[in-house]
């Protein structure tokens, strides 16, 4: 069974983690169901899905805490259980819950990993690359959480791994924090490593990623470059057999000073060609339509009968977001039927 | 990984160890100021009846000490410890590192046998100051005491280790304090069990501080006598701890 909508790359030993039809049940419940991906040796990989959809069970086997219950893992082609002791060296783990000693400090902490490997980068180097070169000598446990974060992806990448499993690697971080951290994950990527992370975060995914796998409820939905995606490429049916199915992601956004309300709202969504609108804050929204020409022509002719001056009106391809949101089903509660009663 | 990478790896590791111990300033407390500060009170202030052999109060007080040292280091010390390195997700961190397991194991044994070794060495030191005279002499009395105190430390990290891979922190906390001072008080470490209503006397003799305290004694003591049943009792123990460890310790 070929789930994927892109075909494997080159030949097994270009892959640096393989899983087929990978499964794991915690009381019954499946919490990763027959997950079919390939990571390739170099790219950035990202598994993206909301919370509970099975990521960081997923990372955890192929890191070799959890034993599937059915399927199989590789890791350059060895079980990541049975030759922990021959993959370890090659691996740099940043955990969720992975804390470390709250008497420790930063400095000693990466040297004590960097004794972990046979080539391990310079531990002062490195921490004031990751930005810590200030908390250098604070005790772990005076430091914020976002700072705890980057040691951690610090001591994930000290020892030079060829992989670099990631999960949640911004989760604590503020904006700039994200950014540097993009910065460093793209130098490791662009140097050879792979990586493959796990993140909630969409824009994340776009930045950074090479390929995006979006799971939901422990399946693979989608599968692809984040260019791919927001076309609507990769997208697989919900019993993940079928590939290609491309939803229609063509939109307008309609960007205003003041909200509308709700009798306006809903002459918008009674607009000729609207079949979608959503409002993405106030003041935004995002209508979703067949046919961006004629829609606009009819935007513009309402926007003048009402003397709404818009701010922006942009025409465009949807998002990740609105790939993500359509396809684990969020989208939803937030949206507003453009045919419907609209208040 | 090469054998120079893994003996690498256990020194640093061993050196963070050693490190942490000096920096828990709560573990310093109970392995240390504790047993000394126990041992001078209870030398110097007549609260326990006096030795049934007439000699000084401090040459039944020290080998309870001894053994009450030890029991800090396993039980409290290693087992709070370890228990939060488990609940921070250190041990899961180190888990997923190249570090073979051997050689964390090493590295916390090592930190255990220094802790231990600078204990002995104080309550000894404490111990000459007040007038401590075991039979045989300190030296020969401390080295003749070498084998209980090796094997009360394998029971007592067990137990510890026991707890902490088992329970939640702040459980293993409360437990590891709680069952520290009833062992001092009810265990045959301060009081000796003969000293003690046969209620509570006769099930703590099948304890491990009371049959740990009681060799020490029978060692130390002029005129004692080891009882070959506590060894025994005290051997099983440690094997049924550390088996029960192995058998039940998650990282996680």
């Amino acid at each position: 069974m070929t789930a994927q909508g892109t075909p494997v790359a080159g030949a097994a030993g270009s892959d640096a983690i393989v899983l087929e039809r990978l499964t794991k049940r915690y009381g019954g419940r499946a919490v990763v169901d027959e997950l079919d991906l390939t990571v390739r040796q170099g790219e950035l990989f990202a598994l993206l899905g909301p919370n509970g959809a099975g990521k960081t069970t997923t990372v955890e086997i192929v890191e070799g805490y959890r034993t599937p219950d059915g399927g199989t893992v590789r890791v350059f082609g060895w079980d990541p259980r049975r030759n922990a002791g021959k993959l370890r060296p090659s691996l740099g783990l940043m955990l969720q819950t992975g804390g470390l000693y709250s008497q420790l400090r930063p400095i000693e902490a990466l040297e004590l990993f960097a004794a972990f490997y046979p080539d391990p980068l310079e531990p002062i180097g490195l921490l004031a690359q990751v930005g810590l070169a200030h908390v250098a000598r604070s005790r772990y446990r005076d430091l914020s959480g976002g700072e705890r974060q980057r040691l951690s992806l610090a001591l994930a990448i000290v020892g030079r791994p060829r992989l670099a499993i990631l999960d949640e690697p911004t989760a604590a971080m503020d904006a700039q924090a994200r950014r540097e951290t993009w910065g460093i994950l793209r130098a490791l990527r662009d140097g050879g490593t792979t990586i493959l992370l796990t993140t909630h975060f969409l824009d994340e995914a776009e930045a950074l990623a090479d390929r995006v796998a979006i799971i939901d409820r422990g399946r693979l939905v989608a599968l692809g470059t984040p260019a791919e995606l927001r076309r609507g490429l990769g997208t697989l049916r919900p019993d993940g057999t079928t590939a290609g199915v491309v939803p229609d992601l063509r939109e307008v956004r309609l960007e205003l000073a003041a909200p509308l309300d709700a009798e306006r709202l809903a002459q918008v969504g009674r607009l000729p060609g609207v079949q979608a609108l959503r409002v993405d804050r106030p003041g935004v929204y995002v209508i979703r339509t067949a046919s961006a020409g004629d829609l606009l022509v009819e935007l513009a002719t309402w926007l003048l009968a009402v003397s709404i001056e818009p701010l922006a009106i942009r025409v465009g391809q949807g998002s990740l977001e609105d790939v993500f949101l359509r396809l684990v089903g969020e989208g939803d509660a937030a949206g507003v039927d453009g045919g419907g009663d609209a208040s | 990984m090469s054998t120079a990478q893994a003996w690498r790896a256990f020194v640093a590791q061993a050196r963070v160890e050693l490190l942490l111990t000096t920096r828990r300033g709560e573990n310093l407390l109970v392995t240390l100021a504790i047993p000394l500060l126990l041992l001078v009170f209870f030398s110097t202030v007549p609260l326990l009846p006096p030795p049934s052999w007439g000699g000084r109060q401090v040459d039944q007080v020290v080998p309870g000490i001894l053994a009450l040292a030890i029991v800090s280091t396993g039980l409290v010390s290693l087992g709070i410890a370890t228990a939060f390195e488990r609940a921070y997700g250190v041990l899961k961190r180190l888990g997923g590192s190249p570090l073979p397991r051997p050689a964390l194991l090493g590295a916390k044994t090592l930190a255990v046998v220094v802790t231990e070794i600078l204990q002995v060495v104080l309550i000894a030191a404490v111990g000459a100051l007040l007038g401590w005279a075991p039979r045989g002499g300190i030296v020969d009395g401390v080295v003749a005491a070498l084998p209980w105190l090796l094997l009360g430390s394998i029971a007592f990290c067990a137990l510890g280790l026991l707890l902490a891979g088992a329970l939640r922190a702040e459980a293993v906390l409360a437990l590891a304090n709680g069952v520290y001072l009833v062992f001092l008080l009810l265990g045959g470490i301060i009081i000796p069990l003969d000293h003690l209503p046969a209620a509570i006397a006769v099930p703590a003799s099948f304890l491990p501080p009371a049959q740990l305290a009681g060799l020490l004694r029978g060692t130390l003591e002029p005129g004692g006598v080891v009882d070959p049943l506590q060894a025994a009792g005290l051997a099983a123990w440690a094997v049924a701890l550390v088996a029960a460890t192995l058998l039940t310790f998650r990282t996680e």
